[in-house]
């Protein structure tokens, strides 16, 4: 099967979403057909719209009469999802590193490896110590090293978030759309297949709601296992406890179910991914978002790993490694398939706004 | 790209009457919904069942992939469609578009029976959803599936294959061995290799022969090249013609098809849904010589595109050009191609191939004719031109505002009319003598019910009920 273009044209989405238009059997499915039918023409910045919206459950796809060998060849899943990844290079400064690492996989390879010789001079080699984790580092390096290695990735995606917002027309953002899109994003509404049946995704059209488990077990796995990150950080800023805190504390309990939901959400998705044609999604990017799958995995069972090896000899290679892997991780927040969720916020906002 | 299906030549000496090897106890010829609706009500029974399905995978389900609802009888609201719909009201309609040309007893057994369809298509994994937009004058009477035909398709092939029913792709069913109106067995090639196989049961479900344009030749003669065929490319139809040799007995008028005016420059095979035109009653219609030849605005599109297919199909080269200007461009459903568009008349009818000077003429004798009044897209608003032949009687509004637009538009046949007899309990009859073994379903039989004319979303309906019909009686057979 042929797959769209990874730069797709602008004639090419024009052409395929005037067929849908024309079509609507799809409309059902989830708001990215909903929201087509308001539209008679399709400019960019439109189709850059309906792109981030699509979840890319493929239901339309399975469901479509023009499917190639058919002359019209329609594979929306995949023309959303290169127009989609298109929008993430062209607004996420600079461009050469969201281009080679929504692309490659060679950046993730060589920041983990970087990280893990930075943090073994850091901590000191030889590896293996039973020391206690801020013993082997003090806590002011890391939050020396970590906070520019946050922040700056961070002010690059919410500046390219902007420059998406302006360029699909946006008005200003107000609660209500924020509600709106939040419930959407909490529940993953556009992946239930609209009547909660679910995606077309690891077997044909066979309708299936694991991908939306293995999401939501990946984002409230990683939405927890950042609430640990930031509820330490207030209790050693705000309160003067300093870690290592006990298993019943929040950092602990938010990080250990965190960490074991991200691992079985990720693992899930990686698999899931392995059953489903890549043909339906921007094809040349897979590879790049296998890495990115297996680096979450990897921030969060070495997270695990580490508390579990806690006092043992081996507590400072497992510190490393975690820190080199966190330390990848935020690099590429904004530059990887992780841009996906903060476009998409962004347009299910700017939907809010249009409906 | 769709290309034509040629006809294989079935290997008659392969043909071994009580012999062949055993394929099933029911073998159902087709692959679309009839088909599939027949399969799984066999299999219900505890038959064995085997589905040939003569297209590779990717093009299965015939023209049920093309299909978008399903009109289905109600006492109240029932899942997606809103209030009632009742048999005497569905019947009328029915009376209506066939201008009484079917079978009362089977329509209404038809239309009886839909309501109870709704819940089993559910339960066999079929999801309905809302009209979609733009149709809103079909919530009540039709069900619309969510994703459309194919996924319907889709749905009944996975029930099929959870319930252990074999399903052959590149199946065709090329001969069979009927004695007496009884089947012995059928000579199928599976993918370019002719077996003679048996089974107790036959279910024919495989559609009429639209796309075959020889035989359409011989009712329309040259015209037929010129046809669009608006589905599948595999309703051959020779699996029709088998049983008409065999002595079936045939119903419906085999000069006929039911034709739409669609796009002209929508594919040979299986455009589908989307290269309708809905623009005809906004616009003047001229054939290749420039002239208006009918009342564009004689009745609503859904009333008259069925017309048009036949009236298009009967000018020169089979083409006719809807003209609108800019007050009309966004009245009607957007079009898969986009419209030629000039900024005058002139430049307009030279992109289109027109006679410019004759088509000129004609449309501003048309535009003079135009009287004053209030236009209303969506109602018979009664805008008639005067002193005109052909008059047009709503929606006439000169065309005189740029842009100008154009679009050509040929005949689309969607199905054909000539299919076999069959009873209440769809086994089919050969010389008015009930076949012991053979029953019939879908499209190959709706001409028992469909004399002429169409009601939208009732072909589905006849298949349903027929294919659910035809699998009991067969697997109950097979059982017996």
């Amino acid at each position: 099967m042929q797959t769209v273009d990874v730069d797709v044209s602008h004639e090419e989405a024009v052409r395929q979403l005037g067929i849908c238009n024309s079509c609507r059997y799809c409309e059902g499915y989830c708001g990215a057909f909903q929201a087509l039918t308001r539209y008679r023409e399709f400019d960019e910045p439109t189709v850059s719209h309906l792109a981030n919206l699509c979840h890319n459950c493929r239901g339309c796809y399975y469901a479509c009469q023009y499917t190639e060998p058919h002359e019209f060849a329609i594979n929306i899943p995949s023309l959303l999802a290169n127009v989609r990844a298109k929008n993430w290079e062209q607004h996420v400064k600079p461009q050469w590193l969201s281009r080679s690492m929504q692309r490659q996989v060679w950046p993730y390879v060589v920041l983990t490896v970087v990280f893990t010789l930075l943090f073994s001079l850091a901590i000191g080699v030889p590896w293996l110590s039973s020391q206690p984790f801020y013993a082997s580092m003090s806590h002011n390096l890391m939050v020396l090293i970590f906070t520019p290695l946050f922040l700056i990735p961070i002010a690059s995606l919410a500046w390219g978030v902007r420059s998406y917002w302006r360029s699909v027309g946006a008005e200003s953002l107000t609660l209500q759309n924020l509600k709106d899109a939040l419930a959407s994003a909490a529940t993953l509404r556009q992946l239930s297949g609209g009547q909660g049946q679910g995606c077309n995704y690891e077997d044909e059209d066979r309708f299936s709601s694991w991908r939306r488990w293995g999401h939501q077990a990946t984002m409230y796995g990683f939405l927890l296992c950042f609430a640990s990150t930031s509820t330490a950080t207030l209790f050693h800023y705000l309160f003067g406890w300093e870690a290592p805190y006990s298993f019943f504390s929040l950092p602990k309990l938010f990080g250990v179910s965190g960490g074991i939901l991200l691992s079985v959400g990720t693992a899930g998705l990686f698999y899931l991914k392995t059953k489903a044609d890549v043909a339906l999604g921007s094809e040349q990017r897979t590879r790049s978002e296998y890495v990115f799958i297996t680096l979450l995995f990897l921030v969060s069972t070495t997270g695990l790993l580490l508390y579990a090896f806690s006092g043992t000899a081996l507590a400072s290679a497992w510190l490393i490694i975690h820190l080199a892997v966190v330390a990848t991780f935020f690099v590429a927040i904004p530059y990887s398939k992780m841009a996906h969720g903060f476009f998409r916020l962004a347009a299910l906002c700017r939907e809010s706004q249009l409906n | 790209m769709v290309s034509p299906v040629s006809s294989i030549e079935p290997n008659a000496s392969l043909i071994t009457p009580g012999e062949g090897e055993w394929l099933a106890d029911v073998i159902v010829v087709g692959g679309g919904n009839a088909a599939l609706c027949a399969a799984i009500c066999a299999a219900e029974t505890g038959a064995s069942v085997a589905v040939l399905e003569r297209s590779p995978k990717t093009y299965r389900g015939g023209n049920s992939r093309h299909v978008r609802n399903f009109r289905c009888r109600h006492t109240g609201p029932l899942g997606v469609l809103s209030d009632d719909y009742e048999l005497d009201e569905f019947y009328d309609d029915l009376l209506r578009v066939t201008k009484g040309n079917t079978d009362e007893a089977l329509a209404k057994l038809v239309i009886e029976q839909s309501s109870e369809c709704y819940e089993w298509m559910l339960e066999q994994g079929v999801l309905f959803q809302p009209s979609l937009s733009g149709t809103l004058s079909l919530s009540r009477t039709n069900a619309f599936f969510l994703g459309g035909g194919k996924a319907l398709v889709n749905a009944y092939y996975r029930r099929c294959e959870d319930m252990g029913v074999a399903i052959h792709y590149n199946a065709t069913a090329v001969g069979f061995h009927i004695e007496a109106g009884d089947a012995d067995g059928v000579l199928i090639d599976f993918d370019g290799e002719q077996r003679y196989v048996r089974g107790k049961a036959i279910v024919i479900a495989s559609g009429g022969y639209e796309s075959n344009k020889e035989w359409l030749a011989e009712a329309w003669g040259e015209a037929a090249k010129n046809f669009l065929i608006r589905g599948t490319p595999y309703n051959r139809g020779e699996v029709l013609k088998c049983l008409l040799t065999a002595g079936a007995d045939s119903i419906g008028d085999p000069t006929q098809c039911h034709a739409v005016a669609i796009d002209g420059r929508a594919p040979e095979y299986d455009g589908g849904i989307v290269t309708r035109l809905d623009c005809v009653p906004f616009s003047v219609v001229l054939n290749s010589d420039g002239q208006r030849f009918y009342d564009e605005g004689e009745d609503v599109w859904p009333k008259r595109y069925a017309i048009w297919g036949r009236l298009v199909a009967a000018q020169a080269n089979q083409v006719g050009y809807s003209i609108i200007d800019s007050q009309s461009s966004d009245l009607f459903m957007p079009s898969v191609f986009p419209a030629v568009k000039a900024d005058t008349l002139p430049e307009l009818f030279e992109q289109l191939g027109l006679p410019v000077n004759r088509a000129l003429q004609e449309v501003g004798e048309f535009n003079d004719a135009c009287q004053q009044g209030e236009f209303h897209s969506n109602e018979l608003d009664g805008l008639s031109t005067s002193g005109l032949t052909p008059e047009k009687t709503n929606w006439a509004r000169p065309i005189d505002q740029p842009p100008f637009y154009g679009y050509a538009l040929r005949p689309g046949v969607t199905f054909t009319y000539l299919g076999i007899n069959v009873d209440n309990s769809a086994r089919v009859s050969f010389g008015e003598k009930a076949s012991k073994n053979i029953w019939a379903a879908g499209e190959i039989v709706a001409g028992n019910i469909l004399g002429e004319g169409y009601l939208a979303g009732f072909g589905m309906t006849i298949g349903t009920v027929f294919g659910r019909i035809a699998g009991q009686q067969a697997g109950r057979y097979a059982n017996s």
